[in-house]
């Protein structure tokens, strides 16, 4: 062992170690701090929405380099890069339906522009998008689930008849009306948010939430017997055994066998 | 030999106005300008330049992008479309060309606030200063580099003030404000030349492109210097002059090849006796003429106190 106060045998060696342990300290504390800010940063707000393409979130902020090229060829202004309490991370491209929806332009230039492929180029038709997914956020509020005819977000939809369908029921206040009930079908809801945007209400009934929030995919544990018929192209599991029918004496079941 | 605290009033004695802040004035021009092609689109819908500094497409045919960004997004592990890496390989180029960091002082909208912060501690004689170790800035670029690569997102991205200021500017968001005040108040009252000249990443970036890049400042007329330290008093990494300035007795070029200079120009406009100028690295004339030269007859100073 040496005595520290001792003179180094090699000074500039020395000092290149303590630079070195130094400078890497720095950085590496430097490095923490980003990393922390970034996590904070992947939290993204329910009423912000990507544009069209986008990637999903935690590969989009590897791929945006915030520049704005988006923005700039949305012919609409509905994107828009986050400033501080926008609440995507700083600089991202985003829109917020009931503001401005996103209008699906067919030749998509927002996706065009994106020099980075944050915006995924393989889109090329604008109904494939999922920006997000419409939902019923309020069915105590929507005019046509308390048996009225507004109809509005469901005649605004571009993709009318297939993402969003009245499904008429019963309307058991009347006894004698039905309701019309806007119903979402996630396989075709691109998430503009013409709905939202047009909902009359004060407080939208209908919201477009992000796909991470709103549209999951089904646990992969569980096999539903008739897809899996369907994809091994039959039954998987052996007919029903045939039970006799076990009835106490002179008993018959409607419809059952006569004697 | 304490600094200057009025370095340019012998130049323009000398040389008159305007060959003493030449490329000062140019280089205010270039921001300028650079700053008007991103902002004749949203101000008057001409559309030169779309995007900001961290990518962008001029005249819908020239993409460019920031070669830190690229590979911080690479080490995030995303595989960019081509018009990025075209992009990305233009810049590159063009600063080899051009010289590494002349993005700091002729393009960077940082570097007036910066310069102005500079400008303030010569004029009230700020000399405190904390030391920070220019490789710091190295540094930082790694660890934003490999906080890219484990965390998967464009890690400088998310502070890097010199596009945040660009976007405020261009796109109107205040947000990126705050950091060029920040950089501003550190530079003036906590560490000369703090941010660009030890701190910024982007800079260190461009600055290794800067060692191998063609064009260079020179002191081809070092014979001439008379030790007044101008100089060293204007310029934002005073250690690369000396081994240009003072490399007579050691038989060192006198082209400055340290990746650190800005070739911002001050030195050639603020040097009384034309001991420097811009050129190339390829420059052989400079070895042989200017060692041989007759060394001017260093004037006594008249100044102003």
């Amino acid at each position: 062992m040496s005595d520290p106060r001792e003179k180094p045998a090699n000074p500039q060696r020395r000092k290149a170690l303590q630079d070195a342990a130094r400078f890497s300290g720095a950085a590496a504390a430097c490095g923490v701090m980003l990393a922390a800010f970034g996590e904070q940063s992947r939290a993204l707000p329910a009423q912000a929405l990507r544009p069209p393409g986008a990637l999903p979130e935690k590969d989009f902020l590897s791929a945006c380099v915030r520049c704005g090229l988006c923005v700039r060829d949305c012919p609409y202004n509905t994107l828009r890069l986050a400033d501080w309490r926008d609440g995507p991370a700083i600089g991202t491209p985003f829109f917020a339906a009931r503001a401005v929806p996103c209008e699906m332009c067919d030749d998509i230039p927002c996706v065009k522009a994106c020099p980075t492929g944050a915006l995924d180029h393989s889109l090329t038709k604008i109904e494939k998008a999922r920006m997000g997914v419409a939902v019923i956020t309020s069915r105590e509020t929507c005019l046509n689930l308390q048996g009225l005819r507004c109809d509005v977000c469901y005649r605004v939809c571009p993709v009318i008849d297939k993402a969003i369908t009245l499904e008429t029921t019963h309307n058991s206040r009347t006894a004698r009306h039905a309701i019309f009930e806007p119903v979402v079908h996630a396989e075709h809801c691109t998430g503009c948010g013409k709905c939202e945007k047009s909902c009359v209400l004060t407080e939208a009934a209908i919201k477009v939430l992000p796909l991470e929030v709103a549209s999951l995919a089904q646990d992969a544990h569980y096999r539903r017997g008739w897809i899996e018929k369907g994809k091994a192209g039959e039954a998987l599991v052996d007919a029903p055994v045939k039970l006799p029918t076990r009835l106490p004496e002179g008993v018959t079941l409607p419809g059952g066998p006569k004697k | 030999m304490t600094a200057n605290v009025h370095p340019y009033v012998e130049a323009r004695e000398r040389k008159g106005v305007w060959r003493a802040h030449r490329f000062g004035v140019l280089r205010r021009a270039a921001q300028l300008a650079f700053l008007a092609l991103f902002l004749t689109g949203p101000l008057l819908g001409v559309w030169i330049a779309k995007g900001t500094l961290a990518s962008s497409l001029t005249l819908n045919v020239l993409p460019l992008t920031d070669p830190f960004i690229l590979a911080q997004s690479l080490a995030a592990r995303h595989w960019p479309e081509a018009t990025a890496l075209t992009g990305a390989a233009i810049v590159l180029g063009a600063y080899l060309l051009l010289g590494g960091r002349s993005f700091c002082s002729w393009v960077c909208p940082l570097n007036p606030v910066a310069d102005f912060a500079a400008f303030l501690r010569r004029r009230f004689d700020i000399r405190q200063t904390a030391k920070i170790r220019p490789e710091l800035r190295n540094w930082i670029a790694g660890a934003a580099i490999v906080v890219s690569a484990i965390s998967g997102v464009v890690a400088w991205e998310l502070v890097n003030p010199v596009t945040a200021f660009h976007r405020a500017l261009v796109f109107g968001l205040w947000f990126g404000l705050v950091p060029a005040l920040a950089i501003f108040t550190f530079d003036l009252l906590v560490a000369k030349h703090g941010w660009c000249g030890h701190l910024c990443p982007v800079g260190a970036c461009y600055g290794a492109i800067g060692k191998a890049s063609i064009a260079r400042v020179a002191a081809p007329a070092r014979a001439a210097c008379d030790d007044c330290m101008d100089c060293f008093a204007v310029c934002p990494e005073p250690h690369v002059i000396t081994p240009a300035l003072r490399g007579e007795r050691t038989g060192a070029s006198p082209v400055i090849l340290s990746g650190d200079c800005t070739l911002c120009g001050a030195c050639v406009d603020v040097c009384p006796e034309k001991v420097f100028a811009f050129t190339h690295r390829f420059d052989h004339r400079l070895a042989t003429a200017a060692d041989t030269s007759e060394p001017t007859v260093s004037r006594p100073k008249a100044r102003a106190a």
